[in-house]
Protein backbone atom coordinates (compact mmCIF):
# COMPACT_ATOMS: atom_id res chain seq x y z
CA UNK A 1 0.00 0.00 0.00
CA UNK A 2 1.10 3.54 -0.59
CA UNK A 3 0.25 7.16 0.15
CA UNK A 4 -1.38 7.97 -3.03
CA UNK A 5 -2.02 6.81 -6.38
CA UNK A 6 0.40 8.77 -8.00
CA UNK A 7 2.85 6.40 -5.97
CA UNK A 8 1.28 2.76 -7.04
CA UNK A 9 1.40 4.23 -10.75
CA UNK A 10 5.62 5.18 -10.35
CA UNK A 11 5.66 2.05 -8.61
CA UNK A 12 3.97 -0.50 -11.02
CA UNK A 13 6.15 1.37 -13.80
CA UNK A 14 9.76 0.47 -11.71
CA UNK A 15 8.63 -2.75 -11.15
CA UNK A 16 7.48 -3.28 -14.83
CA UNK A 17 10.61 -2.40 -16.32
CA UNK A 18 12.51 -4.50 -13.35
CA UNK A 19 10.30 -7.51 -15.18
CA UNK A 20 8.45 -8.23 -12.39
CA UNK A 21 4.89 -9.66 -12.49
CA UNK A 22 3.06 -7.60 -10.26
CA UNK A 23 -0.44 -6.68 -10.56
CA UNK A 24 -2.02 -3.11 -9.60
CA UNK A 25 -5.30 -4.29 -7.41
CA UNK A 26 -8.03 -2.43 -5.05
CA UNK A 27 -7.43 -3.16 -1.17
CA UNK A 28 -9.79 -5.61 0.69
CA UNK A 29 -12.25 -3.22 2.49
CA UNK A 30 -10.77 -3.12 5.84
CA UNK A 31 -7.13 -1.52 4.36
CA UNK A 32 -9.02 0.96 2.28
CA UNK A 33 -8.57 5.04 2.79
CA UNK A 34 -9.97 6.35 0.22
CA UNK A 35 -10.01 5.45 -3.71
CA UNK A 36 -6.87 3.16 -3.31
CA UNK A 37 -4.79 0.74 -5.27
CA UNK A 38 -2.31 -1.51 -4.24
CA UNK A 39 0.41 -3.17 -6.00
CA UNK A 40 -0.13 -7.38 -5.63
CA UNK A 41 3.14 -9.68 -5.53
CA UNK A 42 4.09 -13.14 -4.13
CA UNK A 43 5.04 -12.66 -0.50
CA UNK A 44 7.93 -14.62 -1.43
CA UNK A 45 9.09 -11.71 -3.29
CA UNK A 46 8.91 -9.15 -0.73
CA UNK A 47 12.54 -8.13 0.21
CA UNK A 48 13.36 -7.87 -3.68
CA UNK A 49 10.22 -6.12 -4.37
CA UNK A 50 10.47 -3.28 -1.59
CA UNK A 51 14.58 -2.52 -1.76
CA UNK A 52 13.75 -2.31 -5.77
CA UNK A 53 11.14 0.58 -4.34
CA UNK A 54 13.09 2.19 -1.68
CA UNK A 55 15.96 1.84 -4.68
CA UNK A 56 13.25 3.96 -6.83
CA UNK A 57 12.57 6.52 -3.83
CA UNK A 58 8.64 4.97 -3.59
CA UNK A 59 8.63 3.35 0.08
CA UNK A 60 5.34 1.81 0.56
CA UNK A 61 3.24 2.37 3.58
CA UNK A 62 2.67 -0.97 4.27
CA UNK A 63 3.25 -4.61 3.18
CA UNK A 64 0.11 -6.91 3.96
CA UNK A 65 -0.49 -10.79 3.43
CA UNK A 66 -4.17 -11.75 2.05
CA UNK A 67 -5.52 -14.67 0.64
CA UNK A 68 -8.35 -13.03 -0.80
CA UNK A 69 -10.63 -9.69 -1.31
CA UNK A 70 -8.27 -7.33 -3.78
CA UNK A 71 -10.49 -6.58 -6.32
CA UNK A 72 -10.24 -6.57 -9.96
CA UNK A 73 -9.58 -3.51 -11.89
CA UNK A 74 -11.56 -2.88 -15.29
CA UNK A 75 -10.52 -4.88 -18.20
CA UNK A 76 -13.19 -4.48 -20.71
CA UNK A 77 -13.02 -1.91 -23.35
CA UNK A 78 -15.99 -0.60 -24.95
CA UNK A 79 -15.03 0.84 -28.55
CA UNK A 80 -17.65 3.30 -30.35
CA UNK A 81 -17.59 3.96 -33.58
CA UNK A 82 -18.75 7.27 -35.19
CA UNK A 83 -17.38 7.34 -38.99
CA UNK A 84 -14.45 10.24 -38.78
CA UNK A 85 -14.05 9.38 -34.86
CA UNK A 86 -13.28 6.66 -32.34
CA UNK A 87 -13.92 6.53 -28.49
CA UNK A 88 -12.54 3.93 -25.91
CA UNK A 89 -14.17 3.40 -22.96
CA UNK A 90 -12.54 1.70 -19.65
CA UNK A 91 -14.24 1.27 -16.44
CA UNK A 92 -15.53 5.10 -16.36
CA UNK A 93 -13.13 6.76 -18.60
CA UNK A 94 -13.59 7.82 -22.46
CA UNK A 95 -11.20 8.66 -24.98
CA UNK A 96 -12.42 9.83 -28.69
CA UNK A 97 -9.87 10.18 -31.63
CA UNK A 98 -10.25 11.63 -34.86
CA UNK A 99 -9.39 9.03 -37.29
CA UNK A 100 -8.38 11.16 -39.85
CA UNK A 101 -4.99 12.38 -37.96
CA UNK A 102 -5.03 10.63 -34.81
CA UNK A 103 -5.60 13.73 -32.71
CA UNK A 104 -6.95 13.13 -29.47
CA UNK A 105 -10.25 15.41 -29.63
CA UNK A 106 -11.93 14.95 -26.45
CA UNK A 107 -12.01 12.90 -22.54
CA UNK A 108 -14.80 12.70 -20.79
CA UNK A 109 -16.28 10.66 -17.49
CA UNK A 110 -14.73 10.30 -14.19
CA UNK A 111 -15.03 11.92 -11.04
CA UNK A 112 -11.00 12.44 -9.75
CA UNK A 113 -9.49 16.61 -10.23
CA UNK A 114 -6.80 15.32 -12.46
CA UNK A 115 -9.55 14.19 -15.13
CA UNK A 116 -9.33 17.53 -16.57
CA UNK A 117 -5.97 18.39 -16.46
CA UNK A 118 -5.27 15.32 -18.21
CA UNK A 119 -7.74 16.54 -20.99
CA UNK A 120 -6.10 19.45 -21.22
CA UNK A 121 -2.48 18.21 -21.44
CA UNK A 122 -3.86 15.27 -23.86
CA UNK A 123 -6.44 16.91 -25.86
CA UNK A 124 -5.30 18.49 -29.33
CA UNK A 125 -2.25 16.26 -29.24
CA UNK A 126 -2.24 13.39 -31.76
CA UNK A 127 -2.08 10.14 -30.53
CA UNK A 128 1.63 9.57 -30.37
CA UNK A 129 2.48 12.98 -29.05
CA UNK A 130 -0.01 13.15 -25.86
CA UNK A 131 1.73 12.32 -22.50
CA UNK A 132 0.48 9.01 -21.48
CA UNK A 133 -1.75 9.27 -18.13
CA UNK A 134 0.54 7.30 -16.28
CA UNK A 135 3.07 9.71 -16.41
CA UNK A 136 1.05 13.05 -15.32
CA UNK A 137 -1.88 11.42 -13.67
CA UNK A 138 -2.68 10.66 -9.83
CA UNK A 139 -5.72 8.91 -9.39
CA UNK A 140 -7.61 5.62 -10.23
CA UNK A 141 -9.58 7.86 -13.00
CA UNK A 142 -6.00 8.87 -14.35
CA UNK A 143 -5.15 4.86 -14.44
CA UNK A 144 -8.77 3.84 -15.81
CA UNK A 145 -7.71 6.55 -18.45
CA UNK A 146 -4.14 5.22 -19.24
CA UNK A 147 -5.45 1.53 -19.69
CA UNK A 148 -8.46 3.71 -22.34
CA UNK A 149 -5.41 5.32 -24.32
CA UNK A 150 -3.42 2.14 -24.32
CA UNK A 151 -6.61 0.20 -26.14
CA UNK A 152 -7.01 2.97 -28.33
CA UNK A 153 -3.42 3.56 -29.09
CA UNK A 154 -3.33 -0.34 -29.99
CA UNK A 155 -6.07 -0.23 -32.60
CA UNK A 156 -4.99 3.30 -34.49
CA UNK A 157 -1.27 3.03 -34.18
CA UNK A 158 0.06 0.18 -35.61
CA UNK B 1 -28.67 30.78 -4.38
CA UNK B 2 -26.55 27.95 -4.57
CA UNK B 3 -23.33 27.15 -4.34
CA UNK B 4 -20.73 25.00 -6.11
CA UNK B 5 -17.58 23.28 -4.54
CA UNK B 6 -15.07 21.62 -7.00
CA UNK B 7 -11.47 22.00 -8.33
CA UNK B 8 -10.13 23.66 -11.00
CA UNK B 9 -6.98 21.84 -12.94
CA UNK B 10 -4.35 24.07 -12.31
CA UNK B 11 -1.86 23.52 -9.59
CA UNK B 12 -1.36 26.93 -8.79
CA UNK B 13 -4.85 28.34 -8.49
CA UNK B 14 -5.48 29.59 -4.69
CA UNK B 15 -8.24 28.48 -2.14
CA UNK B 16 -11.35 31.13 -3.67
CA UNK B 17 -14.78 32.12 -2.59
CA UNK B 18 -16.80 34.07 -5.07
CA UNK B 19 -19.58 34.66 -7.46
CA UNK B 20 -18.64 33.80 -11.05
CA UNK B 21 -19.59 35.09 -14.48
CA UNK B 22 -18.65 33.88 -17.56
CA UNK B 23 -16.86 35.89 -20.48
CA UNK B 24 -16.10 34.09 -23.73
CA UNK B 25 -14.28 30.98 -23.06
CA UNK B 26 -13.22 31.99 -19.42
CA UNK B 27 -15.12 31.88 -16.18
CA UNK B 28 -13.86 34.09 -13.41
CA UNK B 29 -14.37 34.25 -9.94
CA UNK B 30 -13.11 37.89 -8.62
CA UNK B 31 -10.00 38.31 -10.54
CA UNK B 32 -8.97 35.08 -10.98
CA UNK B 33 -9.52 33.55 -14.42
CA UNK B 34 -10.08 30.08 -15.26
CA UNK B 35 -10.90 28.11 -19.14
CA UNK B 36 -14.09 26.68 -19.31
CA UNK B 37 -13.41 23.39 -20.38
CA UNK B 38 -14.65 20.79 -18.55
CA UNK B 39 -14.64 20.35 -15.14
CA UNK B 40 -16.17 22.49 -12.11
CA UNK B 41 -15.80 25.28 -14.51
CA UNK B 42 -18.21 24.33 -17.15
CA UNK B 43 -20.13 23.64 -14.69
CA UNK B 44 -19.63 26.96 -13.10
CA UNK B 45 -20.49 28.31 -17.00
CA UNK B 46 -23.61 26.13 -17.14
CA UNK B 47 -25.23 27.25 -13.66
CA UNK B 48 -24.02 30.90 -14.53
CA UNK B 49 -25.50 31.14 -18.00
CA UNK B 50 -28.88 29.63 -16.35
CA UNK B 51 -28.98 32.17 -13.63
CA UNK B 52 -28.68 34.66 -15.91
CA UNK B 53 -31.17 33.78 -18.08
CA UNK B 54 -33.75 33.94 -15.35
CA UNK B 55 -31.88 37.47 -13.59
CA UNK B 56 -30.54 35.69 -10.86
CA UNK B 57 -27.50 36.29 -8.83
CA UNK B 58 -24.82 33.68 -10.12
CA UNK B 59 -24.00 30.85 -7.92
CA UNK B 60 -21.01 31.33 -5.35
CA UNK B 61 -18.08 28.92 -6.20
CA UNK B 62 -15.39 27.88 -3.58
CA UNK B 63 -12.43 26.21 -5.59
CA UNK B 64 -9.18 25.44 -5.63
CA UNK B 65 -6.13 24.19 -8.23
CA UNK B 66 -5.96 20.18 -7.98
CA UNK B 67 -4.67 18.32 -10.38
CA UNK B 68 -4.75 15.06 -8.64
CA UNK B 69 -2.69 15.13 -6.00
CA UNK B 70 -5.24 16.43 -3.54
CA UNK B 71 -3.99 18.81 -1.68
CA UNK B 72 -6.22 21.73 -3.48
CA UNK B 73 -8.98 19.09 -2.34
CA UNK B 74 -8.02 19.20 0.75
CA UNK B 75 -8.04 23.07 1.44
CA UNK B 76 -11.32 22.92 -0.13
CA UNK B 77 -12.44 20.84 2.16
CA UNK B 78 -10.95 21.99 5.35
CA UNK B 79 -12.68 25.81 4.37
CA UNK B 80 -16.33 24.65 4.21
CA UNK B 81 -15.65 22.65 7.72
CA UNK B 82 -15.15 26.17 8.80
CA UNK B 83 -17.54 28.26 7.17
CA UNK B 84 -20.29 26.61 6.18
CA UNK B 85 -22.38 26.55 9.71
CA UNK B 86 -22.24 30.72 8.51
CA UNK B 87 -23.65 30.09 5.28
CA UNK B 88 -27.12 30.13 3.74
CA UNK B 89 -27.82 28.66 0.24
CA UNK B 90 -31.17 26.72 -1.02
CA UNK B 91 -28.57 24.58 -2.66
CA UNK B 92 -24.91 23.16 -2.76
CA UNK B 93 -23.76 21.59 -5.46
CA UNK B 94 -20.43 19.14 -4.76
CA UNK B 95 -18.24 18.31 -7.94
CA UNK B 96 -14.51 17.25 -8.56
CA UNK B 97 -12.95 16.76 -5.91
CA UNK B 98 -10.38 14.40 -4.38
CA UNK B 99 -12.96 11.29 -2.83
CA UNK B 100 -11.61 11.27 0.82
CA UNK B 101 -14.62 9.77 3.32
CA UNK B 102 -12.72 11.16 6.80
CA UNK B 103 -12.97 15.06 5.06
CA UNK B 104 -16.52 14.07 2.98
CA UNK B 105 -17.68 13.40 6.00
CA UNK B 106 -16.43 16.55 8.38
CA UNK B 107 -18.00 18.48 5.60
CA UNK B 108 -21.38 16.73 5.78
CA UNK B 109 -21.16 17.67 9.74
CA UNK B 110 -20.85 21.39 8.97
CA UNK B 111 -23.93 21.30 6.80
CA UNK B 112 -26.06 20.09 9.40
CA UNK B 113 -24.90 23.16 11.02
CA UNK B 114 -26.70 25.45 8.68
CA UNK B 115 -29.67 26.48 9.24
CA UNK B 116 -32.01 26.00 6.67
CA UNK B 117 -30.36 22.66 5.71
CA UNK B 118 -29.46 22.82 2.10
CA UNK B 119 -30.19 20.77 -0.63
CA UNK B 120 -27.40 18.60 -1.00
CA UNK B 121 -26.08 17.55 -4.69
CA UNK B 122 -23.32 15.49 -5.58
CA UNK B 123 -21.68 14.47 -8.89
CA UNK B 124 -17.89 13.05 -9.49
CA UNK B 125 -16.00 12.95 -7.27
CA UNK B 126 -17.60 14.19 -4.34
CA UNK B 127 -20.45 11.41 -5.29
CA UNK B 128 -17.97 8.21 -5.24
CA UNK B 129 -16.73 9.73 -1.85
CA UNK B 130 -20.44 10.39 -0.46
CA UNK B 131 -21.26 6.64 -1.25
CA UNK B 132 -17.98 5.27 0.24
CA UNK B 133 -18.73 7.23 3.45
CA UNK B 134 -22.20 5.33 4.00
CA UNK B 135 -23.93 8.58 3.78
CA UNK B 136 -25.75 8.83 0.37
CA UNK B 137 -29.20 9.54 1.77
CA UNK B 138 -27.65 12.97 3.17
CA UNK B 139 -28.25 14.25 -0.42
CA UNK B 140 -31.15 15.51 -2.48
CA UNK B 141 -29.37 14.41 -6.23
CA UNK B 142 -26.90 12.35 -7.85
CA UNK B 143 -26.26 12.17 -10.96
CA UNK B 144 -24.47 8.81 -12.14
CA UNK B 145 -23.99 7.71 -15.69
CA UNK B 146 -24.68 4.05 -16.19
CA UNK B 147 -21.03 2.85 -15.01
CA UNK B 148 -20.84 5.41 -12.08
CA UNK B 149 -24.63 3.51 -11.27
CA UNK B 150 -22.82 0.13 -11.21
CA UNK B 151 -20.79 1.31 -8.58
CA UNK B 152 -23.51 2.45 -6.47
CA UNK B 153 -25.28 -0.38 -6.81
CA UNK B 154 -22.25 -2.46 -5.69
CA UNK B 155 -22.32 -2.44 -1.70
CA UNK B 156 -17.97 -3.29 -2.50
CA UNK B 157 -16.93 -1.19 -5.13
CA UNK B 158 -15.17 1.57 -3.46
CA UNK B 159 -14.79 3.25 -7.53
CA UNK B 160 -16.38 2.73 -10.78
CA UNK B 161 -12.73 1.50 -11.40
CA UNK B 162 -13.46 -1.61 -10.27
CA UNK B 163 -15.26 -4.34 -12.01
CA UNK B 164 -16.68 -6.56 -9.45
CA UNK B 165 -19.83 -7.65 -10.17
CA UNK B 166 -20.73 -4.90 -12.41
CA UNK B 167 -20.61 -4.00 -16.24
CA UNK B 168 -20.89 -1.57 -17.97
CA UNK B 169 -23.60 -1.03 -20.94
CA UNK B 170 -26.40 -2.83 -19.67
CA UNK B 171 -29.02 -0.39 -19.89
CA UNK B 172 -31.69 -3.05 -19.50
CA UNK B 173 -30.44 -4.03 -15.93
CA UNK B 174 -30.94 -0.08 -14.57
CA UNK B 175 -34.22 -1.30 -13.07
CA UNK B 176 -31.70 -3.64 -11.03
CA UNK B 177 -29.10 -1.37 -10.28
CA UNK B 178 -31.06 1.34 -8.80
CA UNK B 179 -33.28 -1.19 -6.87
CA UNK B 180 -29.35 -2.45 -5.80
CA UNK B 181 -28.16 1.07 -5.36
CA UNK B 182 -31.54 2.03 -2.64
CA UNK B 183 -31.01 -1.50 -0.74
CA UNK B 184 -28.31 -0.93 0.11
CA UNK B 185 -28.33 3.10 1.31
CA UNK B 186 -25.95 4.17 -1.76
CA UNK B 187 -28.10 6.20 -3.19
CA UNK B 188 -29.60 10.20 -2.92
CA UNK B 189 -33.12 10.94 -2.79
CA UNK B 190 -33.21 11.32 -6.26
CA UNK B 191 -31.06 9.48 -8.98
CA UNK B 192 -30.91 11.17 -12.10
CA UNK B 193 -28.95 8.60 -14.56
CA UNK B 194 -27.19 9.77 -16.83
CA UNK B 195 -26.89 8.25 -20.73
CA UNK B 196 -28.91 8.01 -24.49
CA UNK B 197 -31.54 8.00 -22.07
CA UNK B 198 -31.77 10.44 -18.36
CA UNK B 199 -33.93 8.44 -15.91
CA UNK B 200 -35.04 10.11 -12.60
CA UNK B 201 -35.35 7.47 -10.08
CA UNK B 202 -36.27 7.49 -6.37
CA UNK B 203 -36.27 4.17 -3.61
CA UNK B 204 -39.91 3.13 -5.48
CA UNK B 205 -38.20 2.40 -9.22
CA UNK B 206 -37.99 4.70 -12.21
CA UNK B 207 -40.18 8.36 -12.07
CA UNK B 208 -39.37 9.53 -15.48
CA UNK B 209 -37.63 9.75 -18.61
CA UNK B 210 -36.00 11.88 -20.99
CA UNK B 211 -35.18 10.64 -23.96
CA UNK B 212 -35.21 13.55 -26.62
CA UNK B 213 -33.60 15.22 -28.44
CA UNK B 214 -30.90 12.34 -29.53
CA UNK B 215 -27.60 13.89 -29.90
CA UNK B 216 -25.36 10.58 -30.24
CA UNK B 217 -21.95 12.79 -30.29
CA UNK B 218 -22.79 13.85 -26.54
CA UNK B 219 -21.82 10.79 -25.26
CA UNK B 220 -18.02 10.93 -26.31
CA UNK B 221 -17.90 15.00 -25.45
CA UNK B 222 -15.90 16.09 -22.29
CA UNK B 223 -18.30 18.27 -19.71
CA UNK B 224 -21.94 17.32 -20.87
CA UNK B 225 -22.73 16.10 -17.45
CA UNK B 226 -21.29 18.70 -16.01
CA UNK B 227 -24.16 20.76 -17.89
CA UNK B 228 -26.60 18.90 -16.89
CA UNK B 229 -25.12 19.09 -13.02
CA UNK B 230 -24.73 22.82 -13.39
CA UNK B 231 -28.45 23.10 -14.38
CA UNK B 232 -29.65 21.10 -11.97
CA UNK B 233 -27.52 23.28 -9.25
CA UNK B 234 -28.77 26.59 -10.87
CA UNK B 235 -32.55 25.58 -10.96
CA UNK B 236 -32.93 23.98 -6.97
CA UNK B 237 -30.73 27.42 -6.62
CA UNK B 238 -33.73 29.15 -7.69
CA UNK B 239 -36.13 27.00 -5.14
CA UNK B 240 -37.03 23.90 -7.60
CA UNK B 241 -37.52 21.08 -5.82
CA UNK B 242 -34.81 18.99 -7.14
CA UNK B 243 -37.08 16.30 -9.29
CA UNK B 244 -38.03 18.85 -11.20
CA UNK B 245 -34.62 20.54 -11.87
CA UNK B 246 -33.37 16.94 -12.64
CA UNK B 247 -35.78 16.41 -15.52
CA UNK B 248 -35.74 19.86 -16.83
CA UNK B 249 -31.90 20.14 -16.60
CA UNK B 250 -31.79 16.56 -18.79
CA UNK B 251 -33.72 18.44 -21.26
CA UNK B 252 -32.99 21.53 -21.28
CA UNK B 253 -29.13 19.76 -21.62
CA UNK B 254 -30.01 18.11 -24.53
CA UNK B 255 -31.81 21.01 -26.25
CA UNK B 256 -28.72 22.41 -26.14
CA UNK B 257 -26.64 19.74 -27.49
CA UNK B 258 -29.18 19.32 -30.08
CA UNK B 259 -28.29 23.11 -30.85
CA UNK B 260 -24.91 22.86 -30.99
CA UNK B 261 -24.83 20.73 -33.86
CA UNK B 262 -21.93 18.55 -32.11
CA UNK B 263 -19.64 15.98 -33.52
CA UNK B 264 -17.40 13.76 -30.97
CA UNK B 265 -14.73 16.31 -31.49
CA UNK B 266 -16.86 19.08 -30.13
CA UNK B 267 -15.43 21.52 -27.02
CA UNK B 268 -18.26 21.52 -24.26
CA UNK B 269 -18.27 25.28 -24.71
CA UNK B 270 -19.86 25.46 -28.04
CA UNK B 271 -22.54 23.56 -26.07
CA UNK B 272 -22.75 25.90 -23.04
CA UNK B 273 -23.11 28.65 -24.97
CA UNK B 274 -26.42 27.19 -26.46
CA UNK B 275 -27.82 27.23 -22.68
CA UNK B 276 -29.89 30.68 -23.16
CA UNK B 277 -30.68 29.96 -26.52
CA UNK B 278 -31.97 26.41 -25.14
CA UNK B 279 -33.71 27.85 -21.62
CA UNK B 280 -35.64 29.87 -24.08
CA UNK B 281 -36.63 27.52 -26.15
CA UNK B 282 -37.89 24.89 -23.09
CA UNK B 283 -39.53 27.23 -21.18
CA UNK B 284 -41.17 28.88 -23.84
CA UNK B 285 -42.73 25.49 -25.26
CA UNK B 286 -43.83 24.78 -21.96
Amino acid sequence: MFENTSEVIGAENVLKKGGWRIRVMGPPPEIRTGCDLVIEFPLVSELEIVRTLEEAEITPLQVVAVSDGLLEPVNVFFTTDYGEFLMVQAANMKITVDKRDLTVVNISGGGCPDVPYLAAQMVGRRLDQAPEPRSIGHTLCGYALQLAFEEITRKCLP
Amino acid sequence: MSAVVGTVPDQDFPLVCGNVRVSEQNLFIDNHCVAVNRGTPALLATAAKACAFFGADPPMAYLAGDIGGGGGSRKVYAYLEQILGQCRYESITFHYIQPDVDWHNRVLFAVEDMHPRPMLIADAGFMYAAKMSGQAAAYAVFTPDMGELAFLADPEAPHPFYTRGFIFHEPHRVKELIASAYVHGNASRYLLVKGKTDIAADENGILNTVSQPVVPAMEAIGGTGDIITGLISAFTGLGKDSLTACIQASAVSRLAGKLADPDPGTRVMDIIEQIPAALKRFFEEK
